[in-house]
């Protein structure tokens, strides 16, 4: 039609852009390498920071090039006086502004701010964090403003609690923010700390988060960031470490000892008898970990060839910081001190009545959340965790119900649940058997599909693990010093590393599961007492010379049954 | 200067409101040489935004009685063959204005609008004020609010205030369902300029910091106008503010409605269980044509029942009704549901709700289509009055409009807007009435820490049969009232004789109407409103076209302002008038950036020096007057002024 504006078409457009690249991508190309040859050359004059400072406006990507100016920066230092750095620096920080609007989430940007805030002869923090709050504004997840926030906070010393009131403004904007859920439960510990729980945040105080919390999943439960912080919140205190438990055996004669976290032993370990140190050398129960739970190691005969006598054993770890006493009676083979999981409430929280009835009432608005949102997977594992941290017996039957749910709503981590709920299963039968001061566990028919907590293990001496998903027996399966019979029938289980240097063990069950070859069993060689093996339904059986073989690996094996008896 | 108007043109439009300025510049984007007459001194018609001054203007218009007969100049333009249709001079949209003033007046009366120049209000509409009030503003070309940043001092305090916003946001809901108000010895103490102490004579003096809008609406951020200003370019002249927060009247106090997540997640008079049926309810229905089986059973009942049986509680009822879907309580489900879905969808886009407002009025954005039109070879004629139609007596198609000074301008299609359609065309139609009130007020209709809110108020209808009343309250930094007042509208469709009957009952519950300064404390919980005006407008927006009796064929109406809360009618009106103009062309495509256009002299159909020419000695002034291309960027630059 007549009478249009005429518009230059796409080619000339492109045509007219490519050779504005073109000329660009030259001018880039050349400051570059005018910049490093300053470099290479030593020149580290204000003429370095025009021509790093052109490029670094198009790429703030370019390290070298903020190295180069700080190099600069550190050369004028030397010969300029306070004034002059001072509006360098000030020229700097604002050359620096401009950068990080167009990228806002560059590291070298962010990174050289800091250090021109460190090098500045008078810094203006307040500044600082307004630009940072101006950031947070535009995109309130920019974790490197977070970041470069947090040294200005510090260095500035702004009043916790405007800090805590930040957050919370900014939760409220959006509350789909870790970094804001993050930095709570950084600064709560630290305004309203719990002078009991070491990292933990007072009851009044936990009470007004767990309600802001709340506001956040019945908003939106599939949000996960206010789960997570729902978790913190419901953590147990930092334990330090312990000696959970110290067991004496004249048999072997070793001394054992479980400790609360995986340590590292070296010389900080020490063994006194009756008072006096003794030279011993500490090894781990498996082969190869440096830190472990379980440190065993054996006692020199000579120290307690007299029956009649009692011998006290006290073992101390890093001058005290941890340390347990064991008294062997006398005409007593072995003896074992231990904490009770029972007393200490190992597998719940540590809560005041007061805490527990928040408890209650957080699990009762989670089964109301529940029973709107029937799927949502947070709030199922919810549920079950606050069952498990106030009472894990009471509530045990009900928490396996909620399993299965999860598992059907959340098919893809399926393998996940089952493994939390082996940890669930594992820590009530360990407080049953406690409850009924039993050296017996049995743990058949729980769907297990790995073990754990074998560190309260120690005085077991029978143990069922039957009619269970159980692929491998893990190493620290060793910890079990006083096992005598173990039964592992209609598993699933190829490998057999943990069956390695049972002292106790006679008799073992495999039937019923999967393992191929007679070299399979080789670490049963290390167990000294076995003398009773079932092998029934495994496909090693099926093999013409496994009863030869077996009998050359296990001389010591008395009795090996390849079919049912 | 009339006779420098060139004598064919392809579309001639009078009247300047929203679809006739969006038409004009559909026309000259594809090349139609299109002539833009208002009979009035303003752009916008029934669109317009006033000052002060300008306001008064206007009321006196309104009521004065105009010549109606034809001119004789344009008598003897007529050939034999060809009959005149004249048009209505007089205009008849606006009715029952009563104007109110309580604020004192002691001094009021010699006092002028400070630099008002003669009561050509066009002119003072475009003056962009310069004092240090909060500026940020969005862009909506950009998809998202965009904050100013600048090396200034300025800008620190703008990062002040933006610090100082965020508290204030988080903590606004603390006062939720209460109405806060300082009190009144208090304020004087500590803050100079207190509300109270507004005089009638400030506000004339104040008079230029006034836009008030005839219509109050506002643009839905997903609206058809929003799609409109941005594919079409036309949104780089205007800039927005978002509305802060939505409110509802609810229980006999106002009452902030949650409608984003974290409106629900900071709201304290939802519990918790509440959070989650609104958000499972809202997150749902927003695709509600994928779930037919959860609303088929209630096709039939209103969309009340529907939110009933959805187990919604009372309070969740009223903020969906009349807060979010804003339909009235007869509305069907499906109305309903594609309403909310409406509101939803705009959510987040710009803001926390789903509202944009044009800083400087609504006027503004007539004006914007107008300035478009006018980058492109349009011709403007302001205050120049089309006398008739000429009609080919075989075709009884138009063949050309004749001015008020006898000039004819031969053309292939007239739009016109339909307040100067003839008595004798529009003797068939009934029209609807829309009731108006406008307030200055002296504080926020619900205080926070901020003074700053731009609020859209819903107020249920009191009895059955009445509608629900749209109030919005706009505050000075949209640019639209002076410092320390705020700028109510309140709109309804009508259902009483005059808008005051309407609109009174409303503005006793929630404002303080009083001419005593000294005012108990216990009355000081409520704004007090400063000055007052109520009127009719007329609203053509349902009258179907075959009610105009003996319209040429080639000549088509735009209907004024609609009584609905967006400006989706006016957008659809025009785009569906262009396409029966063309039917093969597109709607405002996007315009081209200025670097991209093609300058040459043998190829512009027009020649700038002849097109740069104003035609009316009144416009001159104007910026918006200036019809060269190369005066694009000149008045782009004006603009970023």
């Amino acid at each position: 039609m007549h009478g249009r504006i005429k518009v230059k078409t796409t080619l000339e457009q492109q045509e007219a852009k490519r050779k504005e690249r073109e000329k660009k991508l030259q001018l880039y190309v050349s400051a570059t390498q005018a910049a490093l040859h300053k470099r290479e050359t030593g020149q580290l004059d204000k003429e370095a920071l025009d021509l790093t400072a052109q490029i670094l406006a198009l790429n703030p990507d370019f390290a070298s090039l903020w190295n180069l100016r700080r190099e600069v920066f550190l050369q004028l230092q030397t010969d300029r006086s306070e004034e002059e750095m001072q509006s360098l620096c000030l020229g700097e920080l604002t050359f620096l502004e401009n950068c990080l609007r167009v990228s806002p989430k560059s590291y070298g940007t962010w990174y050289h701010r800091c250090w021109i805030m460190k090098i500045i002869p008078k810094p203006d923090w307040a500044r600082e964090l307004t630009l940072c709050n101006r950031f947070l504004e535009i995109d309130e997840r920019n974790f490197h403003c977070w970041d470069y926030r947090r040294i200005v906070t510090q260095s500035s010393s702004v009043p916790l609690p405007e800090e805590l009131e930040f957050t919370t403004s900014l939760i409220g904007k959006n509350f789909s923010n870790y970094s804001s859920w993050h930095y709570r439960s950084k600064l709560l510990p630290q305004i309203h700390p719990d002078p009991l729980r070491i990292g933990r945040v007072t009851e009044e105080a936990l009470l007004n988060e767990l309600e802001l919390v709340q506001n956040a999943f019945f908003t939106d439960p599939n949000d996960q960031s206010a789960w997570f912080y729902h978790r913190w919140l419901l953590g147990r205190a930092d334990h330090p470490v312990s000696i959970r438990c110290v067991m004496v055996s004249l048999d072997e004669p070793c001394v054992s000892v479980t400790f609360s976290h995986p340590v590292e032993v070296q010389e900080d370990l020490i063994l006194f008898l009756n008072n006096r140190p003794i030279f011993v050398s500490w090894r781990t129960a498996g082969r190869k970990e440096k830190r472990s739970l379980f440190w065993v190691c054996d006692l020199p005969k000579e120290c307690i060839n007299d029956p009649c006598c009692q011998y006290n054993f006290q073992v101390l770890w890093k001058d005290g910081e941890a340390k347990k006493e064991c008294i062997l009676y006398p005409g007593r083979r072995e003896s074992w001190f231990r904490d009770s999981a029972t007393e200490n409430e190992f597998f719940s929280l540590d809560l005041s009545e007061g805490k527990s009835n928040v408890l209650q009432q957080e699990l009762k608005s989670c089964k109301d959340l529940q029973e709107l949102e029937p799927d949502n997977k947070w709030c199922l594992l919810t549920i079950i965790l606050l069952m498990r941290a106030l009472d894990p017996l009471v509530y045990e039957k009900e928490a396996l119900g909620y399993f299965e749910t999860l598992k059907v709503v959340d098919p893809m981590r399926s393998g996940y649940y089952d493994d939390l709920r082996s940890k669930f299963q594992m820590e009530n039968a360990i407080l049953k058997m406690e409850y009924a001061e039993s050296c017996l566990i049995n743990l058949s028919k729980k769907g297990l599909t790995r073990l754990c907590h074998l560190e309260h293990l120690g005085q077991v001496t029978h143990m069922n693990l039957s009619a269970n998903q159980l692929c491998a027996l893990p190493s620290n399966l060793c910890m079990l010093r006083r096992l005598q019979v173990l039964e592992v029938d209609n598993n699933e289980v190829v490998r057999l590393e943990g069956l390695w240097n049972l002292p106790q063990l006679e008799e073992l069950s495999l039937q019923f599961n999967k393992i191929q070859n007679v070299s399979d069993l080789q670490p049963l060689s290390s167990c000294p007492r076995l003398s009773v093996l079932h092998l029934h339904g495994n496909p090693l059986c099926e093999k013409a010379d496994a009863r030869t073989q077996l009998e050359s690996l296990l001389p010591h094996v008395n009795t090996i049954h390849l079919s049912l008896i | 200067m009339a006779d420098d108007l060139p004598t064919e043109f392809d579309v001639v439009i009078l009247g300047t409101g929203l679809p006739e300025s969006i038409i004009a510049a559909a026309c000259t984007r594809i090349g139609q040489r299109v002539l833009h007459i208002d009979a009035r001194n303003y752009y916008g018609g029934n669109w317009a935004s006033f000052t002060f001054s300008g306001l008064q203007t206007w009321i006196e218009n309104c009521k004065q009685e105009l010549n109606t007969e034809l001119a004789a100049a344009c008598k003897g333009q007529a050939l034999d063959n060809e009959e005149i249709i004249p048009f209505n001079k007089r205009n008849q949209t606006i009715q029952n204005i009563e104007v109110f003033c309580y604020s004192s007046t002691e001094d009021g009366e010699a006092v002028e609008e400070a630099g008002a120049l003669n009561i050509n209000s066009a002119l003072l509409t475009t003056v962009t004020s310069s004092d240090g009030q909060e500026n940020s503003s969005i862009d909506i070309s950009k998809n998202h609010t965009s904050t100013e940043q600048n090396d200034s001092p300025e800008g620190r305090s703008d990062l002040e205030e933006a610090t100082n916003s965020d508290q204030r946001s988080a903590d606004s809901t603390l006062e939720t369902g209460t109405i806060v108000e300082v009190e009144p010895s208090l304020t004087q103490a500590i803050q100079q300029d207190s509300p109270k102490t507004i005089t009638y004579s400030q506000i004339v003096k104040e008079g230029r910091r006034f836009n008030v809008d005839l219509v109050s609406k506002f643009l839905y951020s997903r609206g058809l106008l929003i799609e409109l200003l941005i594919k079409s370019n036309v949104s780089r002249y205007t800039e927005f503010k978002n509305v802060t927060r939505i409110l509802t009247y609810h229980n006999g106090k106002i009452e902030q409605v949650p409608c984003s997540r974290a409106d629900v997640f900071a709201s304290k008079q939802l519990s918790m269980v509440e959070k989650r049926i609104l958000m499972k309810f809202l997150m749902h229905y927003i695709d509600y044509e994928l779930h037919p089986e959860d609303y088929q059973d209630y096709e039939n009942s209103t969309f009340l029942e529907f939110l009933k049986s959805k187990q919604l509680t009372p309070t969740l009822q009223h903020f969906v009704l009349y807060s979010i879907a804003m339909v009235p309580e007869n509305a069907k489900t499906i109305e309903g549901l594609k309403a909310m879905q409406h509101f939803l969808r705009c959510l987040g886009r710009y803001g926390n709700t789903p509202f944009l407002f044009p800083m400087y009025g609504l006027g503004e954005i007539p004006q914007c289509f107008c300035r478009m039109c006018a980058v492109f070879g349009g011709v403007y004629c302001l205050h120049h009055s089309l006398e008739c139609l000429v009609v080919d007596g075989d075709s009884k198609l138009c063949k050309a409009v004749i001015d008020h000074r006898g000039k004819r301008v031969d053309c292939k299609y007239v739009i016109v807007e339909d307040s100067y359609l003839p008595e004798q065309i529009c003797a068939n139609v009934s029209y609807k009435q829309i009731s108006r009130a406008v307030l200055i007020t002296d504080c926020s209709i619900l205080n926070t820490e901020s003074n700053q809110e731009i609020s859209v108020l819903t107020f249920p209808p009191a009895d059955k049969g009445q509608t629900a009343v749209y109030i919005t309250e706009l505050c000075s930094s949209t640019m639209t009232c002076m410092k320390n007042t705020y700028l109510v509208h309140l709109t309804c469709s009508s259902t009483k004789p005059t808008a005051k009957e309407d609109l009174e009952p409303v503005v006793q519950q929630l404002f303080t109407l009083s001419t005593e300064n000294d005012i108990e404390a216990n009355d000081r919980t409520k704004p007090k409103v400063l000055w007052a005006l109520y009127f009719n407008m007329r609203d053509s927006s349902g009258v179907p076209r075959q009610s105009y009796a003996g319209l040429p064929p080639n000549v088509y109406v735009c209907s004024g302002p609609d009584h609905c809360f967006g400006n989706d009618h006016a957008v659809q009106q025009a785009e569906n008038l262009f396409h029966e103009l063309y039917p093969s062309e597109e709607f405002c495509p996007p315009a081209p950036n200025p670097e991209d256009i093609i300058y040459d002299g043998e190829c512009a159909q027009q020649e700038p020096s002849e097109s740069s020419i104003p035609v009316d000695s009144k416009a001159e002034a104007s910026a918006e007057n200036e019809t060269v291309v190369e005066s694009y960027e000149d008045s782009e630059a004006q603009k970023a002024e």
